[in-house]
């Protein structure tokens, strides 16, 4: 059914869990990929998905859903994942991600799986992309809104700034961005690669809505969403705050995390652990 | 003779096209007057983009664009677009196979004195190499007019390359353009010109002159460079036993290779490729540039001849 899937705040915590769960089981099995970031945007994906976003599973293709940019496609196995529980395609496929012949590629291909809008893989083109689709929106005067995921690390790439400067020329109140503020990329820590802030400053300065949260409260991540629906002459960007590997105590906030998979016996305790939040949250009232 | 330059062909044919199709957009990078969009925005300026200096971020915003239905010019120099979006042209557009028709204005030697940084001369071999990419280099006003509106209705990815300068017209509005077939404006036995772009014009001059030395020259406009008219590089193969390429671009990598390619895998026989040979431009006016390089009617002429007794 086209519309939104109105999940309570306690069961997208939980979809949230499943989707950890599915990611470190695809990662196992792939035997390569991008851990840290795709643990750490499962609350963002699952609010999005399971309560932000009007979309169709069964019709993707739906004319009036929302739009969702993946910029940083890196971290798509978080997408797959939040795709197949949806509904996109069937969950067993997610155990087919990297491998030849899958539909699930290393970084997400449009028009190799239902759901996805955008390539990505190249850093820094997403926002772009979003913004494109904003600007034919409002000129058309479509209800549908994009969301666009974008990385802190990504921040690096000039072509992110152009995108920001025309999303505020052309006042695409229509566009939502969420920046995944993890403080990480592939040479170690953000401040040290290449510093990046004040990013809240630098955005607000480029004429956009700046809204900071904590990525992993889902109630902070929809009430941002459904603020930033209000501003109707300026483009938002969510920076949401968040722990790389979150709640798997041996991945958090390390930067050698970004690119790699878990060992089976680290697999092993991450389900464990996951398994052990899913109960504190199922006692949660 | 009657002369205008292939970017006016783009630009009125852009707006023919934008008056049968209301899901045409165009967008530019600052360029929009010189590389002949402004009258698109004139009559449509809701579907009409200024980006600003900024290729990459406008071929992303082109591809959210298409994504919605839409077929998408994007237009500026082709140093810059392709040159300098090369990334963004390859995953974005061909990889996402989206609906997105490059336009590389002020390309080739011609381009005259702003040198050899605005001298595209390897454009057509950076985009001819990627998966899903037709390109397309029209040899004058009216063919660009036509490859303009052909390839709007084909859709993307796409590229076209035009030239700043007024040239002569060598093709009417009654000439055929089909994309992927090479026009032949004249038989001989004794050479075939394969050239693109303004060359034409220098290659029938360059033929002319040769048929008064007793060399009997075919010339062949070769506009689409991917997917390039295989049946017609054998044919002419066959007929002449010799090939010149030529084209305003370097010769690897360019229409020239591309012919290469075919006669080397269909049916070998000796190609000279003629063009920028693994050099940059500089200033000079257009015509004393193609002078210097040789890539006028005279110095199309001396390389036919060499290839002429090569043959013998």
């Amino acid at each position: 059914m086209a519309g939104r899937i109105h999940m309570s705040i306690k069961e997208i915590k939980l979809m949230a869990n499943t989707i950890r769960q599915d990611v470190i089981r695809m990662l196992l099995e792939a035997k390569s990929g991008h851990s840290a970031g795709s643990i750490g945007l499962a609350d963002i994906f699952a609010a999005l998905y399971f309560h932000v976003m009007y979309h169709d599973p069964k019709n993707p293709e739906w004319e009036g859903r929302d739009r969702l940019v993946l910029s940083n496609g890196h971290v798509c196995p978080v997408f797959y994942a939040t795709l197949a529980n949806a509904g996109y395609f069937p969950k067993e496929e997610l155990l087919t991600l990297r491998k030849l012949g899958s539909r699930l590629q290393g970084h997400p291909h449009k028009g190799s799986l239902p759901g996805i809008e955008n390539t990505s893989g190249s850093l820094g083109q997403g926002l772009s992309i979003a913004a494109g689709m904003a600007l034919v929106a409002k000129r058309e005067n479509k209800r549908w809104r994009v969301y666009c995921i974008t990385s802190d690390g990504e921040h690096n790439e000039g072509q992110v700034w152009e995108a920001a400067m025309l999303a505020a020329k052309y006042k695409l109140g229509n566009l939502t961005a969420i920046m995944d503020r993890n403080n990480i990329q592939i040479d170690g820590f953000t401040e040290d690669v290449m510093p990046l802030e004040p990013l809240a400053e630098k955005y607000r300065s480029f004429g956009w809505n700046v809204i900071e949260i904590d990525g992993h409260n889902v109630r902070e991540i929809i009430d941002a969403c459904e603020r930033s629906r209000a501003v109707f002459n300026k483009p938002t960007m969510i920076i949401a705050h968040t722990i790389p590997g979150k709640g798997i105590p041996y991945m958090e906030f390390l930067s050698e995390w970004h690119g790699k998979p878990p060992t089976k016996e680290q697999a092993d305790e991450a389900i464990k652990l996951l398994e052990e939040e899913r109960k504190e949250i199922e006692e949660e009232r | 003779m009657e002369k205008a330059a292939s970017r006016d062909g783009f630009g009125k044919g852009l707006v023919e096209l934008g008056e049968k199709n209301p899901n045409v957009w165009v967008l530019t990078a600052d360029v929009s007057e010189s590389a002949r969009t402004h009258w698109f925005q004139e009559k449509f300026p809701k579907r009409f983009v200024q980006v600003g200096i900024a290729e990459q971020n406008m071929a992303g915003v082109a591809v959210g664009i298409a994504s919605c239905g839409k077929t998408v010019f994007i237009s500026s120099y082709g140093v810059f677009n392709p040159g300098r979006n090369f990334d963004q042209v390859r995953v974005s557009i061909c990889y996402n196979n989206a609906n997105v028709i490059l336009h590389g204005s002020h390309t080739g030697l011609t381009v005259g004195p702003d040198g050899a940084t605005h001298q595209a001369l390897e454009d057509i071999a950076i985009t001819r190499v990627l998966p899903n990419m037709v390109v397309v280099v029209p040899a004058d006003f009216e063919e660009a007019r036509k490859a303009t509106i052909a390839l709007g209705e084909r859709g993307g990815p796409a590229y076209i390359r035009t030239c700043r300068e007024k040239f002569p017209l060598v093709t009417t509005p009654e000439t055929p353009f089909e994309i992927g077939k090479a026009n032949v404006y004249r038989k001989g036995k004794d050479a075939a010109i394969f050239a693109i772009g303004p060359m034409v014009y220098e290659s029938l001059k360059a033929a002319e002159m040769l048929s008064k030395e007793g060399i009997d020259c075919a010339v062949v406009d070769c506009h689409t460079v991917k997917p390039i008219d295989r049946k017609a590089v054998v044919e002419w193969a066959k007929e002449c036993g010799l090939i010149i390429t030529v084209e305003e671009h370097q010769i690897n990598g360019g229409m020239g290779s591309a012919v290469c390619e075919v006669v080397g895998e269909e049916y070998p026989c000796r190609v000279l490729r003629h063009g920028m040979h693994d050099k940059f431009g500089e200033s000079g006016s257009p015509e004393e540039l193609l002078r210097k390089y040789e890539l006028n009617a005279d110095g199309i002429a001396k390389k036919v001849r060499e290839g002429m007794k090569m043959k013998r």
